[in-house]
């Protein structure tokens, strides 16, 4: 069965490359290289060292990004979620920030903190914490009414509540939260480096762009994309390890 | 209504001749305008097992955790053992109908975790924990996950929490409604032999008749709207027959028939 | 929010930073340029790019999700791919669609479609996969026909789950939109955006914001709405 899956997903890959490969060759347009041409491209700019680079650039903001949107974002739900009056009154605020198009805001952020390091930061964030607060505070919300009584009849303190029951039993949606907030973390450094200012693989994109390297070009985004989805996978991967039990109905399956 | 032939088999009007481990006072429970319990008194007997009987909405669950501590009543008051009942204690233990176990701590953490928020040192708390994970028949499952547990043994956990705080007072909410009709059969056996063996006060919250006359020395009828304690019943001769002649039992038999006599029209 | 709408008052009043001007001044205006047609033309590009991309995402999406759930060979050949792009960063492609499509509106709302269709389609899979097996099976013995059993019963079975998928769509084409619009070429609100600040207009800038951001929420809480009355069936299954 999991040989089936596996061939199955082989089958689909060499599928969706193929079909690029051969809307290379025919050519669809000229600015549409085949997949061996991207991937040579890719081959190459990995061995001069081009990508490490690059990659030690762009990933500088979104690890920074991330790293604060999480301490905060996290600190932020657990506040929320355990207090009614901040829920009623941070609550709306993340609920817009997540309905809401954030990336107009970038041109603003480049006018305020100008070009550099810091406003790529802040994209990362205003991407990336909405989700993490949001998750993190639904979770603490809505732990299950039992476990909290069970803690109390068996005299746990309020504090002990806090950090045995509440926590882990909202662990794995805070940690999907964070998930979420990586990936849209992504998007955010992604975005700023072809708005704000061209640097790490987003300097790659536009300027093999721009001297019509295509091959380059198409490489740095399939890198980029590749990263993100390895990334995220691994991080599933992590969470189904570690919240193997809530995985399933506990209660009654 | 034609309550009558219970009386004959009760023993409700012989005077209290059991010292109450614990006694609930004139308590009343308002939701708002919703009158969930009003003014209700009860005995229970120490070294005995009371069920709560009634159909829902009958407050039997409310009173439970009255008298847990994990509700306030509006008025009156739940004494246990004498002293006056402010909030949960150590007292008195609870087993929940969904369990409420920890999914992400083992079946010996999970065993363990009323004696951990009393500080009890680890390695003393885990030997006193094995001790009644064996005493619940799971021996071997220390280490497994509740997910990895089928119903019943997951409701054996939570019986061994409950044991292992060793509280007087055994607090049960429907405490086997979740699990398949053998396995609760079997527990109800081995509840019997708790109670002769533990000396301990057990209240039972069931909306099963069979279930209460079978394992209940004292069976406390409520009923709901407004919400009170309709009669008591003590069944007397069946009780040291054995496990296996109880359900053949012609008082047995009355019993559940007339119980369901008085609480027919209540069911919706 | 009004302590919100207050606390904003008061930093705008109190000028601590030249790039929050009080909300009044801002709402002022909000009501001078919206009549004006440069703002009105904003608004009509970019719902024109954000209406058809998410029609096209619709249009594909649910039937492809449907299909997924009902063929297996389908479903396991397109899962792994749906889920690569739904937590990809899909602004890494914005290029590509830029040197494919040109700078026009084509970009733009192949942007918007891209951003929606991947939760549509998998939002519609898992809605017909976790249809009863005792639903279909009375289809069957009810002697359905298989067109007949599609529409009357998988779809309406479906439905709460695949309204759900578009909820989530159209709050990410939005999204998509205005990333497209401020990548892609200057128009539509994007525009407004990047003019606005190139020339120092703080008032200007957040009164689109607002607009923007009112629209968006609107447009999530309708359909959170819309799917709360359809999905009153769903947890009675």
């Amino acid at each position: 069965m999991l040989n089936r899956a596996l061939l199955l997903k082989l089958l689909s890959a060499v599928v969706l490359f193929g079909a690029w490969e051969i809307a290379g060759r025919i050519p669809v347009s000229f600015a549409f290289p085949t997949f061996l041409e991207s991937m040579t491209a890719l081959f190459e700019m990995t061995m001069n060292g081009m990508m490490f680079q690059a990659y030690s650039e762009t990933l500088r903001p979104l690890a920074i990004g991330i790293a604060i949107s999480a301490v905060l974002g996290i600190a932020i739900g657990l506040w929320v979620g355990l207090n009614s009056f901040f829920d009623w009154l941070f609550s709306p605020i993340f609920i817009v920030m997540q309905a809401a198009p954030l990336a107009a805001l970038i041109p603003l952020l480049v006018l305020a903190y100008g070009i550099g390091l810091t406003s790529k930061v802040i994209v990362v964030c205003i991407m990336a914490m909405p989700v993490i607060v949001l998750n993190t505070s639904g979770a603490v919300r809505n732990t299950p009414e039992s476990i909290k009584e069970m803690g109390q009849s068996f005299l746990a303190s309020k504090t002990s509540i806090l950090l045995r029951i509440v926590i882990p039993a909202a662990s794995p949606v805070i940690f999907a939260g964070l998930r979420l907030g990586i990936s849209a973390g992504f998007i955010g450094a992604i975005l700023a480096e072809l708005k704000i200012t061209p640097t790490g693989v987003g300097d790659i994109i536009t300027y093999s762009r721009s001297i019509a390297d295509y091959p380059s070009m198409y490489a740095a985004i399939f890198s980029i994309i590749l990263l993100a989805v390895l990334f995220l996978n691994l991080l599933e991967k992590i969470e189904k390890v570690l919240f193997k039990g809530n995985q399933r109905g506990y209660v009654s399956d | 209504m034609a309550m009558s032939p219970i009386k004959e088999v009760t023993a409700q009007t012989t005077p209290m001749e059991f010292e109450s481990a614990v006694s609930v006072r004139n308590i009343s429970k308002n939701y708002g305008d919703v009158e969930a319990l009003r003014d209700m008194s009860l005995e229970f007997p120490r070294g005995q097992l009371t069920s709560l009987l009634g159909p829902s909405g009958c407050g039997k669950t409310t009173l439970l955790k009255i008298i847990a501590g994990l509700l306030e009543p509006t008025s009156g008051q739940v004494e246990v053992n004498g002293k006056t009942v402010s909030g949960p204690g150590k007292d008195r233990a609870f087993v929940f109908q969904d369990f409420a176990l920890l999914p992400w701590a083992t079946v010996i953490r999970n065993v363990a975790f009323g004696l951990e928020m009393r500080g009890v040192a680890a390695s003393e708390r885990e030997a006193i924990a094995e001790k009644y994970i064996k005493e619940v028949g799971l021996a071997g499952f220390e280490q497994s996950y509740p997910h990895e547990l089928s119903g019943g043994m997951r409701q054996r956990v939570g019986l061994a929490r409950a044991l292992a705080v060793d509280s007087d007072v055994l607090l049960m909410d429907e405490p086997f409604s979740a699990v398949d009709e053998q396995t609760r059969r079997k527990f109800q056996e081995d509840l019997l032999n708790l109670v002769q063996i533990e000396n301990k006060t057990f209240i039972f919250v069931t909306h099963s008749i069979e279930e209460a006359v079978y394992v209940s020395d004292q069976i406390a009828i409520l009923l709901p709207r407004p919400s009170r304690v309709s009669e008591i019943i003590r069944p007397s001769s069946f009780r040291d027959k054995g496990v296996d002649n109880i359900r053949r039992d012609p008082e047995y038999l009355d019993i559940v028939d007339n119980i369901w006599a008085s609480l027919r029209g209540y069911v919706e | 929010m009004i302590v919100w709408g207050l606390l904003w008052e008061i930093v705008g009043q109190a000028e601590l930073t030249f790039f929050i001007p009080p909300l009044s001044e801002v709402l002022a205006t909000l009501f001078s340029i919206i009549g004006t047609p440069a703002f009105q033309k904003a608004l009509a590009e970019t719902a024109y790019a954000f209406f058809v991309g998410v029609a096209f995402a619709i249009a594909i999406g649910i039937p492809v999700g449907i299909l997924m759930g009902k063929s297996r060979l389908l479903d396991e050949l397109l899962l792994p791919w749906v889920n690569v792009f739904l937590s990809a960063p899909l602004t890494a492609l914005v290029p590509v669609l830029m040197v494919l499509f040109g700078f026009g509106m084509k970009s733009i709302i192949i942007t918007t479609a891209l951003f929606a269709i991947w939760i549509i389609i998998l939002n519609s899979r898992a809605g017909v996969i976790q249809i009863n097996r005792s639903l279909v099976e009375m289809a069957h013995s009810f002697g359905a026909s298989p067109l007949n059993a599609f529409f009357k019963i998988y779809f309406w079975a479906a439905l709460p789950e695949i309204l759900g998928g578009v909820r989530i769509g159209i709050i990410r084409a939005v999204k998509g939109v205005i990333i497209g619009q401020l990548l892609i070429s200057i128009v539509g609100f994007g525009a407004l955006f990047e003019l606005y600040s190139a020339n120092f207009l703080m008032g200007h800038f957040w009164a689109v914001l607002i607009v923007l951001f009112a629209l968006a929420f609107t447009i999530s809480e309708f359909l959170a709405y819309l799917e709360r009355r359809v999905s009153y069936y769903a947890s009675k299954r």
